[in-house]
């Protein structure tokens, strides 16, 4: 991962012509690469099938990732040419290829399979918040449930934490849009893909069931840890 | 909107419930739009409850009439569940809300929309309207070209047919989520564009006359495409797109926007 970056075509750019380097500072055009998935594609099975799996991280990531850095680069181009009006009409192809990126990324640290720890209830803080915020478990995953069924078109559930007032929120973004889109206070502990892409060839057009059976593979470790980070028990 | 029904095997499915004993004669009923039996209230003797009910209706070819561009398995799932579903949601929500009943579909999707802020009933509304407009443009053997005064306004307003093709495959693939791409004709501009709108929105909301359209929802192409749009679309248009139907909506469309200089006879 990191080598392709290395070598990506602005790098080699920037080491073969030195003065555009003097011009635009030594600055070199950060791109993304897809992240591995930390268990094979069919690990969450039956939940969620290894067909899915694969499709979603290597069709549908991947070409959120390729978009991203095209429009990266556009935008740079735009920036250095000072050209305003581009650079606003690239910030919607910005906020959905990106979104889709770190949306995707964190749905991917958000699932394990049963074996590592999937569908374990949260412990520490986090479950304490939770039971203080929501009264218990079962009432936030049926919440999280019901919105996500609710949402119309595409988009996401999430489960975040405000940082400032530290405080649990269940929001839906549609379409990519990242969970500060609806608070910039906001940080994302769980994220739950309701676009048919992430489920239809298994459940058909029965997203309920998706619901109700993704809590299965949810891991909670991850929620958990960054929950403490940002709300720290003093 | 008039769709005009080239089916043959018309088999207006919708069924009548009624709360009270009394059984309607056929003279009772109205025939709404698209095929569906509509039940005046002022008709009703007893206090009860009267139901009335919008109808799925079917496609104007078989399920398995468009493979091998898109499947029986698809048609299957996306007809006989999703819209049968949308059907059947609507019926539900306008058995609680009787301000909406005597609506035409038209009048109650533009009802529901409320400007921009829509009521619960208008995604379900729009999506029956918008399901019935799609299997209607498609078209076993569909594609090819345009002809006469189609062609000849399409060249008008895009140039030429491929430049069309080209702006129609664009917005496809540049919508963000769910959504559909028309080819519509603008009543004020009086011409035609390609328009992209997302979830249910359906151009008739802006008095706008819809020719065809296309579902990008992703429960459209999944089955047959996985992710790879390109290739839905470009199916689409080569193989399923029902020019014929285009046709004559755009005659009647004729009748409600003035498309080139009036003939007005001198005296």
């Amino acid at each position: 991962m990191a080598l392709r970056t290395l070598l990506s075509r602005r790098t080699l750019a920037a080491a073969v012509r030195p003065q555009l380097g003097s011009t635009l500072g030594l600055r070199s055009l950060v791109t993304f690469s897809l992240p591995d998935l930390p268990y094979d594609y069919g690990a969450l099975e039956p939940v969620i099938s290894g067909e899915i799996m694969e499709l979603h991280h290597q069709k549908h990531h991947q070409a959120y990732i390729t978009n991203y850095n095209k429009a990266l680069e556009q935008l740079e181009l735009a920036m250095s040419k000072g050209d305003a009006s581009s650079i606003v009409k690239l910030q919607g192809a910005l906020k959905f290829n990106g979104g889709g990126h770190v949306n995707h990324s964190i749905f991917w640290k958000n699932l394990a399979p049963v074996r590592e720890g999937g569908g374990e209830p949260p412990k520490g803080s986090l479950g304490w918040a939770i039971d203080t915020d929501f009264g218990s478990l079962e009432t936030l995953i049926s919440r999280m449930s019901t919105e996500g069924a609710a949402l119309q078109g595409s988009g996401w559930v999430w489960l975040g934490v405000d940082k400032d007032l530290k405080k649990l929120v269940v929001e839906t973004t549609v379409n990519q849009d990242p969970l500060v889109t609806k608070g910039a206070n906001l940080v994302p502990l769980i994220g739950i893909d309701v676009w048919e892409h992430a489920y239809y060839l298994q459940y058909k057009n029965v997203r309920p069931d998706y619901l109700k059976n993704i809590w299965k593979v949810i891991s909670w470790k991850y929620a958990s840890d960054l929950y403490e980070k940002e709300c720290p028990v003093h | 909107m008039g769709s005009t029904c080239f089916h043959t095997s018309a088999a207006p499915s919708s069924c009548l419930l009624s709360s009270t004993k009394r059984s309607y004669g056929l003279h009772d009923l109205k025939v709404g739009e698209l095929g569906q039996l509509k039940v005046p209230i002022s008709r009703t003797r007893k206090v009860s409850k009267v139901l009335a009910f919008y109808g799925l209706r079917s496609p104007p070819y078989k399920l398995d009439a468009l493979e091998p561009h898109m499947s029986n398995r698809t048609l299957e799932m996306h007809w006989g569940e999703l819209h049968r579903g949308y059907v059947e949601g609507l019926n539900k929500q306008l058995e609680r809300n009787d301000i909406l009943y005597g609506y035409t579909m038209d009048e109650l999707i533009k009802a529901t929309y409320n400007n921009g802020n829509p009521f619960p009933e208008f995604n379900n509304a729009a999506q029956v309207w918008n399901h019935n407009f799609f299997w209607d443009s498609m078209h076993p053997r569909g594609g090819n070209m345009p002809t006469l005064g189609l062609l000849d306004q399409i060249e008008k307003d895009f140039g030429s047919f491929t430049n069309f093709k080209e702006k129609f495959v664009d917005a496809s693939l540049s919508l963000f989520g769910s959504g559909w791409v028309w080819l519509v004709l603008r009543k004020r501009e009086k011409r035609l564009e390609v328009v992209k709108t997302c979830n249910a929105i359906n151009p008739i909301v802006w008095d706008d006359i819809p020719i065809i359209n296309l579902d990008m929802w992703e429960h459209a192409y999944y089955f047959d495409y996985k992710n790879d749009r390109a290739a839905y679309v470009k199916n689409f248009l080569d193989h399923l797109v029902s020019w014929d139907v285009a046709t004559a909506r755009i005659i009647r469309a004729e009748a409600f926007v003035n498309l080139g200089e009036p003939k007005i006879p001198i005296a």
